[in-house]
């Protein structure tokens, strides 16, 4: 079994223009790299973006913006980018802002069978609009459905052939469950490994949800609020 | 009257040992400085880590390791990391024992607004909705007025909300508030503010019985 492809070009082969993707990364952590710089390089547009965020004005998911290659972002926070904000406030980007609990959830639903679920979140808000509401121990939950998409593309830190993947740290987040949600799954990693390389019980995904991966290069891995403290 | 830091020292005194706890943006987030002695709580940072430690010291920043705010942490000794669906299984399934955030309004029903200004700002709810919704415990951190000195505490939300009667308790630069079914009951003072001075600063139904006693800040 080999899953390796040589490169993003390679790996990102058969995402057409107005396909729904999935994008992992929370922020600009464990975001793709590769494949959003590959795919403003194919020049695919009206594409709908499954992102918890939607990067910063140039980097991340704010290069396919600043192209116009989104029609659609389906996201839970949007606040670290202008571009986004102003294309959504004048109307020529399509937003559905979701609870980022309901937006893992939902992810996970998705590629686990599961085609729909009641959560809490967002009763008696913009978000329950048009949402069947049902009470259980008598509290009001929304009835959400699950995402899938065309294509998910995540990045880890290390993975093999077979496609059994590594995060670390935070850049874990949404990747884990966007990669079971993808029709196709391509996943990047900072280090590509031979088959019994990585320890079984320590695996965070499970190679069977992956169809494509590939070694990156040139990680830039950019941080967006550079905090510290003083040595005293 | 408190400053940010005074109202995050205020807010940690409701803090008990063997807690776990979501702090927001914000001034949330300066409550970590002000653990009181003695006890032991545990951070959560909603996009993946259980045991945040403090900001890292300057050069040992990692970008694979920040919190919900997208700033560099640390993690604590016993920390641990996972995905964003385990994360919100935390909130979801209420082994949180707080959650404190900031608003732009609060009801004195409870109802919170924090996410939107239609037509202006739209920055999304990224967790809040999750975490307000099934929290038991929310505090919420916030000034008592805006900067164009209107109230905070309202009697119903303008903004589009985020969630319904779900607030508990209110800590502002003026004063302590539980939310009742009366309305926002204060229990008190900030240092040097009347109960005058709340009552003009709140436009929500305010509860007041007795002497309300000043706050106690070290």
């Amino acid at each position: 079994m080999n899953k390796v492809v040589s490169n993003a070009q390679e790996a990102i082969q058969g995402i057409e223009s107005g396909m729904t993707l999935m994008l992992g990364g929370f922020g600009l952590c464990g975001i793709p790299e590769n494949c959003i710089a590959a795919l403003v390089d194919k020049g695919v547009t009206d594409l709908t973006c499954i992102s918890n965020n939607a990067g910063v004005d140039d980097f991340g998911l704010g290069l396919l913006l600043q192209k116009r290659q989104i029609k659609k972002m389906i996201s839970s926070y949007v606040g670290e980018n202008d571009e986004f904000e102003r294309q959504m406030l004048s109307g020529e980007l399509e937003v559905d802002l979701i609870p980022q609990g309901s937006l893992a959830a939902r992810c996970q639903a998705g590629g686990a069978g599961v085609p729909a679920f009641f959560t809490p979140a967002g009763y008696g808000t913009e978000v329950a609009e048009g949402k069947e509401v049902r009470y259980f121990n008598g509290k009001p939950h929304l009835l959400e459905h699950a995402l899938t998409a065309d294509f998910a593309i995540v990045k880890a830190w290390k993975g093999d052939r077979y496609g059994n993947l590594i995060f670390k740290g935070t850049a874990r987040n949404f990747n884990p469950l966007m990669a079971m949600a993808g029709k196709i799954t391509i996943v990047e990693v900072e280090e590509l490994v031979e088959p019994g390389v990585l320890d079984p019980n320590f695996i965070h995904t499970p190679g069977i949800f992956i169809q494509r991966i590939f070694q990156g290069v040139d990680y830039e891995k950019r941080i967006e609020q550079r905090t510290v403290r003083q040595k005293v | 009257m408190l400053d940010k830091q005074g109202i995050a020292k205020r807010i940690a005194q409701e803090l008990q040992d063997g807690w776990y706890v979501n702090l927001g943006i914000g001034i949330p987030t300066l409550i970590a400085n002000y653990i009181p002695e003695g006890i032991s709580v545990e951070f959560q940072s909603e996009n993946g880590i259980l045991g945040m430690g403090p900001f890292p010291f300057e050069g040992e920043e990692d970008a694979d390791l920040i919190n919900a705010g997208k700033q560099t942490i640390t993690a604590m000794s016993g920390a641990s990391i996972f995905d964003s669906a385990t994360s919100f299984a935390m909130i979801r399934g209420q082994h949180i024992q707080l959650t404190v955030l900031g608003a732009m309004e609060v009801a004195d029903n409870g109802d919170i607004a924090n996410w939107k200004i239609p037509g202006r700002m739209v920055k999304g709810m990224g967790g809040a909705m999750d975490l307000v919704a099934s929290a038991d415990n929310i505090i919420v951190a916030m000034m008592h007025t805006n900067k164009r000195g209107k109230s905070k505490l309202l009697k119903n939300c303008t903004l589009p909300l985020t969630g319904v009667r779900c607030v508990k308790k209110i800590v502002t630069n003026l004063a302590v508030l539980d939310v009742t079914p009366d309305g926002f009951k204060l229990l008190e003072r900030a240092p040097g503010v009347s109960v005058e001075d709340i009552k003009n600063a709140t436009e929500g139904r305010l509860v007041i019985e007795g002497d309300i006693p000043e706050m106690k800040i070290a």
